[in-house]
């Protein structure tokens, strides 16, 4: 089914903030935000929950520990204990001050591309993949509202389109999808 | 919004609109580059040549082409190799730090001190690998199951941890830059008019849209990144100094070394990005967004540092006298007043002198006069390494092996050509990337510059209610 899309554009971002709060005191809901830069405080009030990536973090961190861990245990524990000048490494706690650089360069390692690699796969950028902002003004000046007449069924669309042209808008495009 | 103190001075001069950011930043990489860039270039790319042919014909011949000898084994190879290092670090500390810090003058830097940590830590990472001789076989520094006996690398090494520590750091560092630059990208991208460009920075800015999740993610991001980058930046150079540290070589096997090894690159890490921001804001018309205010905040940080790696050279000095150890003694007198009393008295007047001169707000405010501090900050660096790492060694326990180092044209050609080889990148980067995190600046138009600054209080007020909805992860 054809679906009809409204991209209000402003451009400020505090009146988009305004707009948006407006609007979904109403009880419209507000798909989608493009912004050229973060607009703080924009998340809670169309609805986009924080992300969860610092948990993604920690978990990616603490493995890279445990492999690290493991790793140098094996090696200059388990499969090759050296003697050095009378001193054998015989367990891996008497030993372990020397690991422990090595270790938080691994657990940082692996923390740090974990999470980004989880940012680009969950962001959908990666390379060469094509861009889906509306209007090429979104990443220079101009904060884009996204509204869908499907999402939004209580009301017809000349009532969305009077609503959201009340709400500080410089530009509404409207697009068939 | 975060409100800031009207006294604080602004960031950005002028009414500068979300607009007139993006064109200022955009229109030099677009437009055609100046004559004086192709000029620097070329004359980089020469120097950097000459390097690389100094490097092959080392490769070639081996590495006794480097003024070496039995008592000096380690001389301008692991000096340039800190030096860069060093110089590596202010990058990531000025993002991290202080983003962790909510310092928002660290936007006007942050992207091209990162690109210069990037192309410093390449440079560095070259010494090490030219050390090797056999370059093919680098990879033998990583814990690769083989078939020579399941021979291992020795985690119990502070070289080994080098290792991991540089690769680590280069790699977290690029990814850091990379995720910063990719919503820039995304304006140049969609600001392209040729069809090459359009396509490069299409592929470049990974299809990034803008769109309000993925702006929370990036926010998170940055921050999580930034708080695994500080004690990235902290561990790595004391690793670096480890390298000296846990030997048995008076000179070297001092306690002092990781804090002081941190300063100091901290300290030649901002006598860089002063250098080259101080290009970049006069080359592309940046003043209004790199302004006096921030030259003195990095004059500060680099008083700060030098000031510490001053106290640092004096306790280590009297240290080695109150040890009572007459080895650690002689080391530090020879350094002091032996045949490299020149090297120590420049290394004394470059590091701790002349940050000192920055107490005074005339001179700390005066660009010319930052631009040559900025130099000889880093002139001093390099002569610290050298001190530290040559003196100590040229006069071992045994004097019949007492030896001087001359340097000879493959050690000068290649430390000569890898500043080359990073203008040779950094020229690259200034024409072809952003130098200014555009949107990161556009966050900071409201709080910081000076027209909103000026603005009567009510106009702020309109958006008091908004308040309750603060993001946790703004800055």
């Amino acid at each position: 089914m054809a679906d009809r899309v409204f991209y209000a554009m402003y451009d400020d971002d505090d009146v988009l903030k305004k707009g948006a709060k407006k609007l979904v005191a109403k009880g419209i809901k507000v798909a989608e935000v493009f912004s050229p830069m973060p607009i703080h405080g924009i998340d809670p009030i169309i609805g986009v929950k924080n992300t969860r990536l610092g948990i993604m973090a920690f978990i990616y961190g603490l493995t890279g520990l445990c492999l690290a861990t493991l790793g140098m245990y094996y090696i200059m524990i388990v499969d090759w204990p050296m003697n050095v000048g009378g001193k054998p490494n015989e367990t891996y706690l008497e030993n372990m001050l020397a690991f422990v650089p090595v270790t938080f360069e691994f657990t940082v390692l692996c923390a740090a591309h974990g999470m980004a690699l989880t940012y680009f796969l969950r962001n959908k950028t990666l390379p060469g993949m094509p861009s889906s902002n509306p209007d090429p003004r979104t990443t220079d000046n101009m904060f884009v509202m996204e509204v869908r007449l499907s999402e939004n069924s209580q009301y017809s669309q000349e009532e969305l389109q009077q609503m959201i042209s009340e709400s500080g808008i410089v530009e509404l495009d409207q697009r068939e999808i | 919004m975060h409100k800031e103190a009207a006294i604080r001075q602004p960031l950005i001069l002028g009414h500068k609109s979300y607009g007139d950011i993006t064109n200022d930043v955009c229109e030099p990489i677009e437009g055609r580059a100046p004559k004086g860039w192709y000029i620097l270039f070329t004359f980089a790319l020469i120097i950097g040549t000459y390097g690389v042919g100094a490097i092959m014909y080392l490769l070639g011949t081996g590495i006794g082409t480097w003024g070496l000898n039995k008592t000096i084994g380690w001389a301008w190879d692991i000096t340039n190799f800190v030096w860069w290092v060093g110089i590596g670090h202010a990058g990531t500390l000025i993002s991290a730090v202080l983003l962790l810090f909510r310092q928002k003058w660290r936007f006007a830097i942050n992207r091209s001190a990162e690109a210069m940590t990037i192309f410093a830590v390449f440079m560095a990472g070259l010494y090490p690998l030219m050390h090797m001789g056999r370059l093919w076989v680098g990879y033998w520094t990583f814990p690769i199951p083989n078939q020579f006996g399941s021979l291992w690398v020795n985690f119990n090494s502070p070289l080994l941890w080098d290792v991991f520590a540089i690769s680590t750091y280069l790699s977290v560092s690029v990814v850091f830059w990379y995720i910063g630059l990719i919503p820039d990208f995304a304006t140049l991208r969609d600001r392209a008019k040729k069809p090459v460009a359009k396509k490069m920075y299409s592929i470049l800015s990974f299809g990034w849209s803008g769109r309000a999740k993925q702006w929370n993610r990036f926010e998170l991001v940055s921050l999580v990144l930034a708080g695994l980058a500080t004690p990235l930046v902290f561990s790595v150079h004391s690793i670096v100094s480890f390298d000296f540290a846990t030997s048995v070589i008076p000179g070297w096997h001092t306690t002092i070394f990781p804090p002081y090894f941190v300063a100091g690159a901290v300290f030649s890490g901002f006598a860089m990005v002063q250098t080259l921001m101080l290009t970049i804001r006069k080359a592309f018309k940046l003043e209004a967004y790199l302004h006096v205010k921030h030259i003195e905040y990095m004059n500060i940080v680099i008083m700060v540092t030098g000031s510490i790696v001053g106290v640092a050279y004096i306790s280590e000095l009297f240290i080695s006298w109150y040890s009572g150890v007459e080895y650690e003694g002689y080391a530090f007198f020879n350094r002091a007043t032996g045949p490299y009393w020149w090297a120590y008295a420049s290394m004394m007047t470059c590091n701790v002198v002349s940050p000192q001169l920055m107490w005074f707000k005339k001179l700390r405010t005066s660009i010319l006069f930052t631009f040559f501090i900025s130099i000889v900050v880093n002139i001093g660096m390099w002569f610290e390494r050298f001190v530290i790492i040559v003196t100590s060694i040229h006069r071992d326990y045994l004097p019949s092996a007492w030896s001087m180092h001359y340097p000879t044209h493959i050690d000068v050609g290649i430390f000569v050509g890898t500043i080359g080889l990073f203008f040779v990148f950094y020229l690259l980067f200034m024409r072809y990337f952003p130098v200014l995190p555009i949107a990161e600046l556009k966050t900071i138009v409201k709080s910081s510059s000076e027209y909103y600054k000026n603005l009567p209080d009510t106009h702020h007020d309109d958006n008091h209610e908004s308040d309750e909805h603060h993001n946790t992860n703004n800055h």
